[in-house]
């Protein structure tokens, strides 16, 4: 176990610097200069080019990725162009509201999809079966943020029982909850469709072992024998859809925070982006690019939670 | 006590069983030959109320004075591992391969006997005694993969006989396992039926493990029982032409050396649906007669307790056929 760890670990190390530097080779070869960015486009080519200077753009691509890493690795990210502020500030300041996001709408996803799935596979070629597909397919093949607006269009504009948009922050839990409602469902539905097809198809196939007629054969109801003995053996495919669907969800939330106006850090790459603000994109790729590579490393433990037999491929 | 009256089972027009009728008496241990199709797992499905869902059973069946023709699952639930219980053939996985197989034993006696925790620890010990598992304090903690295929039928017969039922059926226990150790369950399933006064539902392809473990044998072909009597003179004094082949097709070993060539029984088991409406074994039968094919024979007595289904019994009797 320990091996394995420490293995895991080099490897989520070395994944994160990869993706650090192509990030950053990416965002230094797009057109666009941070120094417009910050003097507007109407300063002269001197204060430019002076700027520039100051900022270290000049210098060698290796030496400026040396300069930024060897920040980050200090928790450094860099001051943000666009809001002159340390870019670490600007995530701190984001992070809790979409990391709730992000978990709420796992955890919809999971609750949702394995119950759909399980409900689905246990009444296999019936009606209630028929009806979870089709509309699983359907969450499929909807957009989430044309979900997003019909949602809103139902629950904020007409029944009114809902904000449409905006976030009034955490002083009122209460209120701060409800507004993260219809987001949180919106990012869950189409990802549990997903889910819930993979949880039927993987209980379909474990229905059909020997073990599940020993248990029938032991006196075992339905029930027990579908929550104890079918669905465990179904966990492992779904955990690692599960695992991806956490990296729809975060990258969801960049989408779905802006069609609900949620100040986040979703909304802060579209900003980001579209100001070139480099250290603050730069330091959200990699974020996010780390919270997907710490959820497949979760998922690796989990397969062995799960399946013992699974433990003598640790080491 | 079981009583099985003009048991059939189909699946849409074909009968996968046909008007089977049998009684076991308490203690009794039955064997059911037959090759794969001759219906006997379906049977032995038949007995714990687990046929696939498709599957039309009409007739009486009785245990324990429970009348149990049609009964819905909830009613065959309370049967089940009290009053009959059953093991299978493949051992691999027929074992939640996620669970310590000592908590697969203990969920059982929990659920239906209400042990505590420490109790049913205790008793799935006595029971991993009782069915020869050697180290049973470790196994109890150990995964069915960490098991060998001998150990992991111990481990599902130690399951069935939890809750102390009076019926064993035991599906092609042996089928999966290396030949000496498959002799040594059987001999442990004999054991445990004969300890316990258990009635023991032996089904096998193999006439010499039947043999060993039954003292009632019903030889199954198409969906019927077209023999049945004490084992050693239904094997030693075949009636049935369909036993008689099962017989000679044995390989045996004869002053010492093995016969080169197995006679074979004519032909293929024809699938469910064409089988022929009579006898269901004309058409493969040596000694057929033009009506074998479109009437159904009647079930004889031949002698003691022993019956046969042969339209040609009175000849066989006379010792005509020999």
């Amino acid at each position: 176990m320990q091996v394995f760890l420490l293995r895991r670990t080099l490897g989520f190390l070395a994944t994160i610097l990869a993706i650090s530097v192509i990030v950053f080779l990416v965002m230094n070869v797009l057109p666009g200069d941070p120094s417009v960015t910050i003097l507007g486009i109407d300063s002269t080519e001197d204060a430019r080019a002076a700027l520039r200077a100051q900022l270290g753009l000049d210098d060698p691509i290796w030496l400026r990725y040396l300069h930024w890493i060897w920040g980050a690795v200090r928790g450094d990210f860099g001051t943000s162009y666009f809001f002159r502020v340390p870019v670490s500030d600007l995530i701190l300041e984001r992070l809790p509201l979409t990391l709730s996001l992000a978990a709420f709408g796992t955890l919809a996803t999971v609750t949702l999809g394995i119950l759909l799935g399980v409900i689905a596979a246990a009444n296999h070629g019936r009606a209630g079966d028929w009806l979870i597909m089709l509309v699983s397919q359907l969450g499929i093949a909807v957009p989430a943020f044309w979900l997003s607006m019909l949602l809103v269009l139902l629950f904020a504009v007409k029944l009114r029982w809902l904000p449409p948009g905006g976030f009034p922050g955490w002083d009122d839990p209460v209120a701060a909850l409800r507004s993260l409602i219809l987001p949180t469902t919106a990012l869950a539905l189409v990802q549990s469709a997903v889910l819930a097809r993979v949880t039927r198809s993987s209980a379909l196939e474990v229905m059909r072992l020997d073990f599940v007629r020993t248990a029938r054969a032991s006196g075992m109801t339905r029930g027990r024998i579908l929550g104890r003995h079918i669905l465990p053996n179904a966990l492992v495919p779904i955990v690692t859809i599960v695992g991806m669907q956490v990296a729809g969800v975060v990258t969801g939330t960049i989408v779905i925070e802006n069609v609900f106006y949620l100040p986040g850090l979703g909304r802060l790459v579209f900003q980001s982006i579209a100001n070139r603000d480099l250290f603050t994109v730069q330091a959200l790729v990699v974020l996010f690019a780390a919270i997907v590579v710490t959820t497949n490393f979760l998922v690796d433990i989990a397969y062995v939670l799960i399946d013992p037999r699974l433990k003598g491929r640790l080491s | 006590m079981i009583e099985v009256q003009d048991l059939s089972v189909r699946f849409g027009e074909a009968e996968a069983l046909r008007r089977i009728s049998l009684t076991l008496t308490p203690g009794e241990r039955l064997g059911l030959v037959g090759e794969s199709g001759s219906g006997k797992s379906m049977l032995g499905l038949a007995l714990m109320g687990m046929l696939p869902e498709q599957a039309a059973m009409s007739g009486r069946l009785t245990i324990d004075a429970h009348d149990l023709s049609g009964a819905a699952d909830r009613e065959w639930r309370e049967m089940r591992a009290r009053k009959v219980a059953m093991i299978f053939q493949e051992p691999m996985m027929a074992l939640n391969p996620l669970r310590r197989v000592g908590d697969t034993v203990m969920e059982p006696l929990r659920l239906h006997l209400g042990l505590s925790k420490s109790d049913a620890r205790r008793r799935a010990l006595e029971l991993f005694e009782e069915t020869g598992i050697q180290d049973p304090e470790e196994k109890l903690r150990q995964y069915p993969h960490e098991l060998s295929g001998g150990q992991r039928q111990r481990v599902l017969i130690a399951l069935a006989l939890a809750c102390d039922p009076g019926i064993l059926i035991a599906d092609e226990p042996t089928t999966a396992l290396d030949a000496h150790v498959a002799l040594r369950i059987t001999d442990l399933l004999t054991r445990l039926a004969r300890d316990r006064g258990m009635m023991l539902v032996f089904i096998s392809h193999d006439l010499a493990a039947v043999a060993r473990t039954a003292e009632t044998v019903a030889v199954m072909y198409g969906g019927e029982i077209v023999e049945m009597g004490p084992v050693g003179q239904v094997l030693s004094d075949p009636k049935h032409p369909y036993t008689k082949g099962l017989l000679h097709a044995r390989p045996t070993i004869t002053g010492g050396e093995l016969r080169k060539r197995l006679p074979m029984i004519p032909g293929n088991v024809p699938a469910l649906a064409d089988l022929p409406p009579g006898c269901r074994f004309s058409g493969r039968c040596a000694v057929e007669l033009p009506h074998c094919a479109g009437t159904r024979p009647a079930i004889h007595a031949v002698g003691g307790s022993r019956s046969c289904a042969c339209h040609r019994v009175p000849e066989v009797m006379d010792g005509a056929m020999e």
